[in-house]
């Protein structure tokens, strides 16, 4: 993405197809599916229903070894075989399954990767039905454990299809069973079908623990009780379950009924209901609390600041008359990143910066904190905004080259991308410092009301003592 | 990390593990679901081609397996009760007769599948591309099902190999046999699928 300013030649085509291919590939696959789930839900989730751990470590371990003999694989293909694989993360038949590069292997990384996925989310979700402490009811939960709770369906229920889909993609190459390559009698569109039947949950597996993590920060930082409560809990089910009927709005221009089309982009419009109930409820929270501009906090901020643009950009995309327009445009590019890295993206940088004294004990400098996040966001936003831009204006996604009129905002862009850059690397030279050599963080740096708090930092092995705690009343009791 | 050790208890939760194994055969049915899923896209594209490739398979292979699966499935469901009843000798031996039946079907299957490719039937071979294209696609189901149902009798087999050892050093026993249930469960899931695959491919001609 950072390499292509101008539009002269810097690499080839070929290679640009495979840079943006692994950047896909690995971005999707390894950082943003697993990141805040697997990190957070796993040190966090647990202490927050009250349970000395997941209740099956070792299938946890299990899914540990299969990320990292997945990595390994998605990181090997592209280096041997055949070449970086070239056909886009998104592995669109038939070119995936008669082009020349390393295919089979990125295939396989991601469905073992998949594999790994699917048995995080079973853990997960029997560990919050059978784990949670004496007093904890589901209505007691704090609403990060129900935003994991969510994702661990979306990740049981969908992440099969992407497996079966990816297995035939494998058959096709290998064996030349014919499933979705024309020449052997297959059709591609039903490639896309099944691809986006996961994929499209998969965003949610993305952001929705982005905004669990979202919804324990503003009452902390705002010392106010979460407003809505049951609303923000019961959206996060509903997102789980209308985002898995909305996938046909990829595809509005690859040949479908227009009754499946208007009926998609309706489901759309719905799916972006639940998400405004969460942005309503945590405006209304902020109403008349005493709010600290700590880190964690500014990042919230410029999470729902993007994750706004993003969410409602993404209506322009459901619609089916405006998609037409901007289909594989550019604008599709700023809208995604808008949601993934502008909201899931800093969710995870404030999550980090919120359980950061719980998980190492020592705490970072704030004022240094908060001006990387203002240097990110900067550089976030010179990067993709102009992208809207030149997107409406006609600049297609994944091209090589562009007309002159393009080139104003790609400059912008690459200079954002830079700014972006050192922000990012300032940031995680300071954690890693403060990791070390920190001052040393008090067991509730600052002032929650969840459990994780209640303990000392970092957690004790097993999380509490002898005896687990009993909740009496419901989370987010400030005074 | 020591002195933690020292006073973990291992807590025991029976309706987790059940639990679990149902969310695990939930994702498998899921899985089967995407090819039943294209299996009926093509089959309404071209119900024709699928009649006559459909014809072309042997039902009396198809139905002996499926009796055999259908029997495994009781002796491995006996072998709960035996294991409940505390008759270790009866449970063993039922649990052998399942593994064994296995290996019958996949012996079956072995021939079946030989016989195809001897006729020059496999994929990518010139007869098999020469075909009509649902035709073609049926095969092409075919193979892809009937072999990923396959592998899942291996994995049920190796499975049920773990509990038969678990068994015989007792630490599947009369209060505990929560692996055994999950062991049968999955057994269940094999063989079920194994009764949609069977009219769909072998009984639709």
């Amino acid at each position: 993405m950072e390499l292509m300013r101008p539009g002269a030649d810097f690499i080839s085509a070929q290679t640009y197809n495979g840079i943006f291919t692994v950047h896909g590939i690995i971005m999707i696959f390894l950082v943003v599916i697993p990141g805040i789930t697997a990190v957070f839900g796993n040190i966090i989730m647990p202490i927050q229903i009250g349970a000395r751990d997941v209740v099956f470590p070792k299938l946890n371990l299990l899914s540990f070894y299969l990320y990292v003999v997945g990595a390994i694989t998605a990181l090997l293909s592209q280096f041997i075989y055949g070449g970086t694989p070239d056909t886009g993360w998104t592995f669109y038949a038939p070119y995936s399954t008669s082009t020349h590069t390393n295919v089979v292997m990125a295939v396989t990384a991601a469905t073992i990767l998949g594999f790994s996925s699917i048995l995080t989310g079973l853990n997960f979700i029997v560990t919050i039905h059978r784990l949670r402490t004496k007093g904890m009811t589901w209505f007691r939960m704090p609403l990060f454990p129900w935003a994991v709770y969510s994702t661990a369906w979306i990740q049981v229920l969908a992440t099969p299809i992407i497996g079966i889909t990816l297995l035939m993609v494998i058959a096709e190459r290998v064996f030349q069973i014919g499933f979705f390559d024309p020449k052997l009698g297959g059709d591609p569109v039903l490639y896309q079908h099944l691809f986006w039947i996961y994929s499209h949950p998969a965003v949610y597996i993305m952001i929705l623990p982005a905004m669990g993590v979202i919804t324990e920060i503003i009452p902390t930082f705002c010392q106010r009780k979460v407003f809505g409560y049951k609303a923000i809990a019961m959206s996060s089910v509903a997102i789980a379950g209308v985002g898995y009927f909305v996938w046909g709005h990829h595809m509005y221009t690859s040949g479908m009924s227009e009754n499946a089309q208007w009926i998609f982009s309706l489901l759309t419009f719905l799916v972006a209901v639940p998400s405004a109930i969460k942005m309503f409820n945590w405006i209304a929270t902020m109403y008349k609390g005493s709010i600290k501009l700590d880190p964690p906090f500014v990042y919230t901020l410029l999470f729902m600041f993007n994750f706004m643009i993003g969410g409602l950009t993404g209506l322009i995309l459901g619609s089916l008359a405006t998609n037409v327009q901007v289909h594989a445009t550019a604008f599709v590019v700023a809208h995604f990143h808008y949601i993934i890295f502008g909201g899931m993206g800093f969710a995870f940088f404030a999550a980090i910066h919120y359980w950061f004294p719980k998980m190492y004990g020592r705490m970072y400098n704030l004022k240094y904190a908060n001006t990387y996040a203002i240097i990110q966001f900067v550089g976030f936003t010179l990067l993709y905004f102009p992208q809207f831009i030149i997107g409406f204006q006609g600049m297609p996604r994944r091209y090589f080259d562009y007309l002159p009129k393009f080139q104003m905002g790609q400059i912008v862009s690459g200079i954002g991308a830079i700014v972006f850059g050192v922000g990012f690397y300032m940031m995680i030279v300071h954690l890693i410092r403060s990791a070390r050599k920190g001052a040393i963080a008090e067991a509730n740096p600052w002032g929650g009301t969840t459990l994780e708090w209640m303990i000392p930092s970092p957690p004790p092995v097993e999380n509490f003592g002898e005896q687990l705690p009993v909740i009496t009343e419901e989370p987010y009791n400030y005074k | 990390m020591e002195q933690h050790t020292a006073h973990h208890v291992e807590v025991r939760d029976d309706e987790g593990d059940r639990m679990g194994m149902w969310l695990f055969i939930f994702t498998e049915i899921l899985l089967f679901s995407g090819l039943f899923l294209v299996y009926a896209v093509y089959r309404s594209q071209y119900p024709q081609d699928f009649h006559i490739a459909g014809y072309q398979l042997n039902v009396l292979i198809g139905t002996i397996n499926t009796v055999i699966l259908l029997v495994s499935s009781a002796t491995i469901a006996m072998s709960i009760t035996a294991v409940q009843l505390g008759n270790k000798k009866l449970a063993l031996a039922l649990i052998g007769t399942t593994i064994l039946l296995a290996l019958v079907f996949l012996v079956n299957k072995y021939f079946e599948w030989g016989h195809k490719i001897h006729e020059g039937l496999y994929p990518g071979s010139p007869i098999f591309l020469s075909l009509h294209r649902g035709q073609l696609l049926f095969f092409g189901l075919y193979y892809f099902m009937t072999g990923l149902h396959a592998l899942h009798i291996i994995i049920g087999m190796i499975f049920l190999t773990v509990v038969f050892v678990k068994v015989s050093k007792a630490s599947v026993n009369k209060t505990d046999f929560v692996l055994l249930e999950n062991g049968a469960l999955y057994w269940h899931l094999v063989d079920l699928i194994w009764i949609f695959l069977f009219p769909l491919l072998y009984l639709i001609a």
